[in-house]
């Protein structure tokens, strides 16, 4: 099942600098692999060497942080989106 | 209180809402906001905060105006080039609006002096540039139980949110742990911002700071929006109260502020005056 994932700003020279990319699986870690495939190098970006997501990156179904579901393992169903947001930082200078 | 003629004919704009009205207005003026950063997002925010009457704000800047700030810093101009924001700032201010009592802080935040500074203020602006300061002012906003108003920026994208752990919703830890390591922060590495997307950004602080301050609406505690320029879209996204936060949760294990090292070299513009 492909889903829509929204890539941010920082992350889209990995995918020509696309903002929306179709990804499958059926639950979030399959659909970060899915991505690895196509955009190399995403994944690192995303996840720590364990698989865990690293602690500045949050990754929603919908509206949702799969932190507060069930992390990557959280399922997906047709029509859901997924978000990669990363904490950014500028502001000031 | 008493406005004068004068203030009722400059906030008859505001008077005039019932969401705020004569009570609301006074309200403003009696409020105290701080602002962290006179720049990009600071810029906005501290404009509008002015110009709406809000009695006394707080600056803090430790930089000073460079010509390459002025693409999106729009409360300094060309004449203040080498001034200290915060000075810069206050003169702004206090040319839009008397009113206004401008409290500067040239001197850069850290863990010894911020929770003094934050303390006597009702409402608390992020827009600073850096995670260290960001942390920092987290942690220091939740030890002094205040609301803070977080904006930030990345080329195309802004975010905004506010903390405010002493209500129940979440802080800055809940939503991102912790600040990313050094050499993977890819604000340094691909700087650059579009110069218009701050003032979306620290616009939408200053409209969540005057809702703060009368208690109105409906404001993006516990949510997270974002903002893509070149899409043109708003998000909006849930934050939850992390359980397992290590600042506001009860399993919190962070008990004084935390300092983190700097991830990108910060090139300081030189003071001329």
């Amino acid at each position: 099942m492909a889903v829509k994932v929204r890539i941010p700003t920082p992350l889209r020279k990995l995918t020509n600098g696309q903002d929306e990319v179709f990804a499958e699986g059926k639950n979030v870690k399959e659909i970060i692999d899915d991505l690895e495939r196509h955009y190399p190098g995403l994944k690192e970006r995303i996840c720590e060497g364990d698989g865990k997501l690293r602690r500045f990156v949050n990754i929603y179904v919908n509206d949702e942080d799969i932190r507060f579901k069930s992390n990557i393992d959280t399922a997906l169903k047709s029509g859901d989106e997924v978000s990669i947001i990363p904490a950014i930082a500028g502001g000031m200078s | 209180m008493n406005f004068t003629e004068e203030q009722i004919e400059r906030y008859s704009r505001h008077i005039i809402l019932p969401e705020v009205g004569g009570k609301g207005q006074a309200k403003l003026l009696n409020s105290k906001v701080f602002v962290l950063g006179a720049g990009g997002l600071g810029s906005p925010a501290l404009l509008y905060l002015a110009a709406a009457g809000v009695g006394t704000m707080g600056v803090a800047d430790g930089d000073c105006v460079d010509l390459s700030n002025l693409q999106r810093q729009i409360i300094h101009d060309t004449s203040k080039v080498g001034l200290h924001k915060a000075l810069s700032a206050q003169k702004s201010i206090e040319a839009l609006n008397p009113d206004v009592k401008v409290v500067t802080y040239k001197e850069r935040l850290n863990a010894d002096n911020i929770r003094d500074i934050i303390k006597n203020y009702d409402v608390l602006l992020d827009g600073s540039d850096n995670f260290p300061t960001r942390y920092l002012m987290n942690d220091a906003a939740f030890f002094e139980k205040k609301t803070l108003i977080s904006g930030s920026m990345f080329r195309f994208d802004g975010q905004v949110t506010i903390f405010k752990p002493h209500a129940g919703h979440p802080c800055y830890r809940c939503l991102y742990p912790e600040p990313p390591p050094k050499g993977l922060v890819p604000s340094c590495q691909e700087a650059g911002v579009l110069g218009a997307l701050a003032g979306v950004v620290g616009v939408i602080q200053a409209v969540e700071a005057v809702k703060e301050l009368l208690s109105i609406g409906n404001t993006l505690a516990g949510h997270l929006l974002i903002f893509d320029a070149l899409g043109m879209t708003f998000r909006k996204v849930k934050v939850k109260r992390d359980p397992e936060c290590a600042l506001c949760s009860e399993k919190a294990t962070i008990k004084k502020l935390v300092v983190y090292e700097e991830a990108c070299e910060i090139q300081a513009a030189k003071c001329g005056a």
